[in-house]
């Protein structure tokens, strides 16, 4: 029951797969967060229209399941109305990065909004008052003090994101958690599911352990002192 | 005084020239014209039909008692509270509404908060420089030897490199009117600038504030300091429940108040 030589059988393409799992991460953590300022911009705005955006989106995106999301991404917008990011398999690679990220976006959002919480009506005040405008008050006063203060929460949605980028076998790009059906699919296998999924999952919290730790470290490291 | 961390000098009267700006050819009349103005919190009516007059040079003390309306009339002045009617002149021009122009005017009314407001996560001489640099758009160099002599005027430029929670209350607020003066605003703003201090550090504010005075910043200061009103004002408005009372002299409210409601209330503060 525990043998673990199907996981080392199939090493390499284990080693693909978590590969792809990385490059999707790692850009829709990146994308994310750029999503995630904008849009949080958008809902502290005294432009009302932004507001709604910000709110409208925010609303769609964080209580849509995420399979939903991604299936729409490659086979409605990609598939059905042939918005293709290029001829090949990629196609299916930049739309699940443009899935995961706009939908992590809607959670990145929130937690920056909380953080603009914990700022001090003063700070906002104090920036108005030595002339700065809205965005740049925003973007050099509140915001930086706003990410200091939500690094850990950051942290907690980025590993959700990286666990949830799974999802994205079922939108047609092949990551660790494809990989493995892959391999119970084979007729060959008929015994060792347990291991495998050991070995898979592992796999993940090298991934997801170490950016929490990370991100608690820098949540000390950059807190603001008040 | 402060000891060792350099208290201001009082005697700085001469400090760097280039403190209070050059009188624009435009500025002849008053700088702050504050006409009919109203204001209510929801039910509460908070400004009643004020009417006040700063002209340049003049230092104006509002004092009166908590919950009577100094605080909001001081930062109705550069709009961080709208009004509900009347009209405020700065320089000539009625406050704009939010936006561009407004951003341009608040850089020119410089404001001192009670509890110093300083950007927590930036360094003092960093608070100092963001404005010249953000807002006037002068060199990161330029900005800094200007900050550093504000810094030094006040007395804090030891500590240019810590950050505001790593400060003293007082050195702090010195701090906080140093980042004000960098922009070289034509009139300060000061609400209530010593209240949030313990006792030993208010001089240390105050004797920054009457530096600036007599080198003839326009300055309107809500305060309960009564000796900074008589040693530094040219004019006392007594403010009390939404209404301005009392304009009198320093010399002539303190000695001789024409008003029933300012009597009651000096003699309140004054007799212990």
């Amino acid at each position: 029951m525990f043998d673990f030589r199907p996981f080392f059988d199939n090493f390499d393409q284990i080693l693909e797969g978590f590969w792809a799992t990385v490059r999707l991460s790692a850009l829709a953590a990146v994308l994310s967060m750029i999503f995630g300022t904008v849009l949080v911009s958008c809902r502290v705005s005294p432009i009302p229209v932004l507001r709604a955006f910000g709110t409208g989106y925010v609303n769609v995106l964080r209580n849509t399941p995420l399979t939903l999301v991604l299936l729409m991404c490659s086979l409605g917008l990609n598939d059905e109305l042939a918005l293709k990011f290029s001829g090949s398999n990629s196609t299916y690679y930049w739309w699940a990065v443009l899935g995961l990220s706009g939908y992590t976006a809607a959670f990145v959002c929130e937690a920056l909004r909380s953080g603009i919480n914990t700022v001090p009506l003063g700070q906002a005040e104090a920036a108005r008052s030595i002339g700065l405008g809205f965005t740049q008050s925003l973007r050099i006063v509140i915001l930086p003090q706003a990410f200091r203060a939500v690094i850990a929460p950051l942290g907690s949605v980025l590993i959700a994101m990286i666990k949830n980028s799974t999802v994205a076998s079922a939108a047609g790009y092949a990551e660790s958690a494809s990989v493995m059906k892959d391999i119970l699919d084979q007729p060959s296998f008929t015994s060792g599911a347990i291991p495998l999924f050991i070995g898979i999952a592992a796999g993940f919290m090298i991934l997801t352990l170490p950016t929490g730790f990370f991100f608690g470290w820098l949540h000390k490291r950059m807190a603001v002192v008040r | 005084m402060t000891g060792s961390e350099g208290a201001p000098d009082p005697t700085a009267g001469d400090g760097p020239d280039d403190l209070v700006p050059e009188r624009s050819a435009a500025g002849s009349g008053p700088l702050v014209v504050v006409e009919h103005v109203d204001k209510h919190f929801g039910e509460l009516h908070v400004l009643k039909d004020i009417n006040l007059t700063v002209n340049r040079g003049e230092v104006v003390v509002v004092i009166g008692p908590s919950g009577g309306g100094k605080s909001t009339l001081c930062r109705s002045i550069n709009r961080l509270e709208p009004i509900d009617g009347g009209s405020i002149l700065v320089d000539g021009k009625e406050l704009p509404q939010e936006g561009k122009e407004l951003a341009r005017l608040r850089a020119d009314v410089g404001m001192v908060f009670q509890s110093f407001n300083l950007f927590a996560h930036k360094t003092i001489l960093e608070n100092v420089t963001l404005g010249p640099i953000k807002v006037r758009k002068r060199s990161k160099q330029e900005a800094e030897k200007h900050a550093m002599e504000l810094l030094d005027r006040v007395g804090i430029a030891n500590q240019a490199q810590k950050y505001p929670a790593q400060l003293s209350g007082g050195q702090q607020q010195r701090a906080a009117i140093a980042r004000s003066l960098a922009m070289k605003p034509k009139v300060m703003l000061f609400d209530e600038p010593t209240s949030a201090l313990d006792p030993e550090m208010v001089n240390e504010v105050l004797d920054v504030m009457t530096g600036l005075a007599r080198d003839g910043m326009t300055m309107i200061v809500v305060t309960h300091e009564m000796g900074f009103a008589r040693r530094a004002a040219q004019k006392v408005v007594f403010m009390a429940d939404g209404q301005i009372v009392e304009e009198n002299t320093p010399d002539e409210f303190f000695t001789n108040a024409r008003t029933e409601r300012a009597k009651d209330f000096l003699s309140k503060i004054l007799t212990h």
